[in-house]
């Protein structure tokens, strides 16, 4: 017996009930259970999150309360009796921005040489580097930093205050005194990030469409065309996104800041002097043997640290959606 | 000279007063990935303004062949070459050879199409000039003329600033063709350029690669048999004998004549689809 398929008239508009049908979960206990495992795990980090953010409100809401704006607005902070988080603030980020400056065009140098130009031996060799970098702990870093690298940088530091020194930022009322300053902390913050930009924007561009870096090199372009159309703008994203999660590591790091920034905590644009402060160093140097309304100051500090990282990463994340925007109309 | 090339502003001695049509011979071509030889002394004479088609099964070389063209081949960190490319009688990886000025005048459409994802479309068609630095006197007329030449102006005029990513997949493909066509190629390589696309889509990419052979030089390689009927003057069938020995080509010439009367017994076989 055979079978011939027949073609059937679409039925006139109206005549049958064509209402979407609600789907049926189906899915087996196995699926369920794994699904279960996976809520718990993420809703143990939003719980942790909540739980940060009640804890460090909690703790700070007697100095909010006590100083209230005073204490945002603050530049120098002389606890426990008028302590102002604005000039650790303006440290912390100074920090952030020297380290940026000097990690960011390396990481991206580096890992477009990883992606692009380095034999495959090299290119393995190089991440595995990267790698073993990131992994480094910060005392070793702020080590090192203290011993060695404020040695080395002393000379060309000296030069640009001598030069350059009409220029505020390089202005110092210490000449000859660099060791403790915010310019040789974000250097060694800046060692300390190359390898969390480098690895992500390595990532990011090795995901760049082969056909299209091929079609760019097809049709006549160089490397370097090749590079800043296709391979840039489809990593612009993950980019920036490496480079706020190093931003928010610089702003956070406390060890090295610890070990080499001076005690002095005044709003100063002269990174290469003693004068700077930073949060993660007050909260660190003070927290042990404050007392408990020394330690709601210094909680409120560090909720502020956590906001001012919120917004800069917030702001990062608009800039690119604006440029994809932008991009797409 | 062509309007084109007055949009585009291409010197006019840069191709000489017949620009866009050239003759491209490989000469005793073999080709290497690392120490595996893929390709077997290939010798091939490419006619200015004709459409050759390179047919043969999977695996045997054609489009490492079509790769060598244009020195996309080289891109493989393990590839190595030998015999010579010329291009009007000028070897393509001689001494002082640009590989950039080279393969602005030997283009090339892949098989999957590859608009470029962070493009508009008429930035796409214009992405070459830029690559290489080229002027354009008239952008949105030279926009015009290369979609209009790669049949996809109707399509796309009103949307001009839209991803190339939102264009179908045979529309894709014409703008990638679009694109090849903008920097002024005088060859143009096509490596299985209707692949991936339903027939209607296929028709209208053929019919565009018949027009424009009458200005520029088309070597394409595809899969089916009557696509190489229909739309190519010659025809070269490649071939391998064992897994891991290099591809050859077995037989080339008039495509009529290779699909009626071949002379080796394997190109009969093959183009009549008793194996491959």
């Amino acid at each position: 017996m055979t079978t011939t398929a027949t073609l059937t008239a679409p039925l006139p508009p109206g005549s049958v009930d064509d209402t979407p049908i609600t789907f049926s979960s189906g899915h087996s206990s196995a699926d369920r259970a794994f699904f279960g495992l996976l809520a718990c795990s993420a809703g143990i980090v939003l719980m942790l999150l909540v739980a940060l953010v009640v804890f460090l409100f909690a703790h700070g809401w007697w100095a909010l309360v006590h100083f209230n704006v005073r204490f945002f607005t603050g530049t120098v902070w002389s606890a426990p009796l008028e302590p102002g988080v604005l000039g650790l603030l303006v440290g912390s980020v100074e920090i952030g921005l020297v380290a940026l400056f000097f990690a960011f065009p390396i990481s991206i140098f580096t890992a477009l040489m990883i992606v692009e130009f380095a034999p495959p031996p090299l290119r393995r060799t190089l991440t595995a580097l990267i790698d073993l970098l990131a992994t480094v702990p910060s005392i070793v870093y702020g080590f090192w930093g203290l011993e060695a690298l404020t040695v080395w940088v002393q000379s060309p530091v000296s030069w640009l205050a001598k030069y350059f020194g009409f220029i505020p930022i390089f202005r110092t009322l210490e000449p000859g005194r660099f060791d403790d300053s915010i310019f040789i902390c974000g250097l060694i913050v800046a060692i300390m990030i190359i390898p969390v930009i480098t690895s992500i924007s390595r990532e990011v561009m090795s995901q760049a469409p082969r056909e299209a870096c091929e079609g760019a090199l097809a049709l006549g372009g160089t490397r370097w065309g090749m590079i800043t159309d296709v391979i840039l703008p489809f990593s612009r994203s993950g980019i920036v996104g490496a480079t706020l999660l190093g931003f928010s590591r610089a702003l956070g790091e406390t060890i090295a800041v610890l070990l080499i920034l001076s005690a002095n905590n005044q709003v100063t644009a002269a990174i290469l002097g003693p004068d700077g402060g930073s949060v993660t160093k007050q909260i660190a140097a003070f927290f042990p043997t404050s007392s408990p309304n020394g330690q709601s100051e210094l909680t409120l500090a560090a909720l502020t640290l956590f906001a001012t990282t919120l917004i800069f990463s917030l702001g990062g994340r608009l800039v690119v959606q604006g440029g994809l925007r932008r991009r797409r109309s | 000279m062509t309007a084109l090339d007055q949009m585009v502003g291409f010197p006019q001695q840069q191709y000489g007063a017949n620009a866009g049509q050239a003759r491209l011979v490989a000469r005793n071509v073999s080709a290497w990935f690392g120490t595996k030889k893929v390709l077997e002394r290939i010798s091939l004479n490419m006619e200015p303004g004709q459409v050759s088609a390179l047919i043969g099964p999977s695996g045997c070389g054609k489009s490492t062949f079509l790769r060598i063209l244009n020195r996309l081949h080289e891109l493989v960190p393990v590839a190595a070459l030998s015999g010579s490319v010329e291009l009007d009688g000028e070897n393509i990886y001689g001494p002082t050879a640009s590989v950039t000025r080279t393969r602005l005048k030997i283009g090339m459409v892949f098989q999957k199409p590859n608009p470029f994802p962070s493009m508009s479309i008429a930035q796409n068609v214009l992405a070459g000039l830029r690559l290489s630095g080229t002027k354009v006197h008239n952008r949105d007329a030279l926009v015009q003329e290369c979609l209009e030449r790669a049949g996809l102006w109707k399509e796309t005029r009103n949307r001009l600033n839209e991803s190339g990513y939102s264009l179908s997949g045979g529309q894709q493909q014409r703008l990638c063709i679009a694109r090849a066509l903008a920097v002024r190629p005088r060859v143009l390589l096509l490596d299985e350029p209707c692949s991936a696309l339903d027939p209607i889509s296929t028709g209208v990419i053929e019919e565009t690669i018949r027009e424009l052979c009458r200005d520029v030089t088309i070597v394409i390689v595809t899969h089916n048999m009557q696509q190489a009927q229909r739309i190519s003057d010659t025809c070269a069938l490649f071939l391998i004998d064992d897994e891991g020995k290099p591809g050859y080509i077995v037989e080339s010439g008039p495509t009529d004549q290779m699909f009626s009367r071949p002379n080796d017994p394997r190109t009969a076989d093959y183009v009549n689809g008793r194996f491959g």
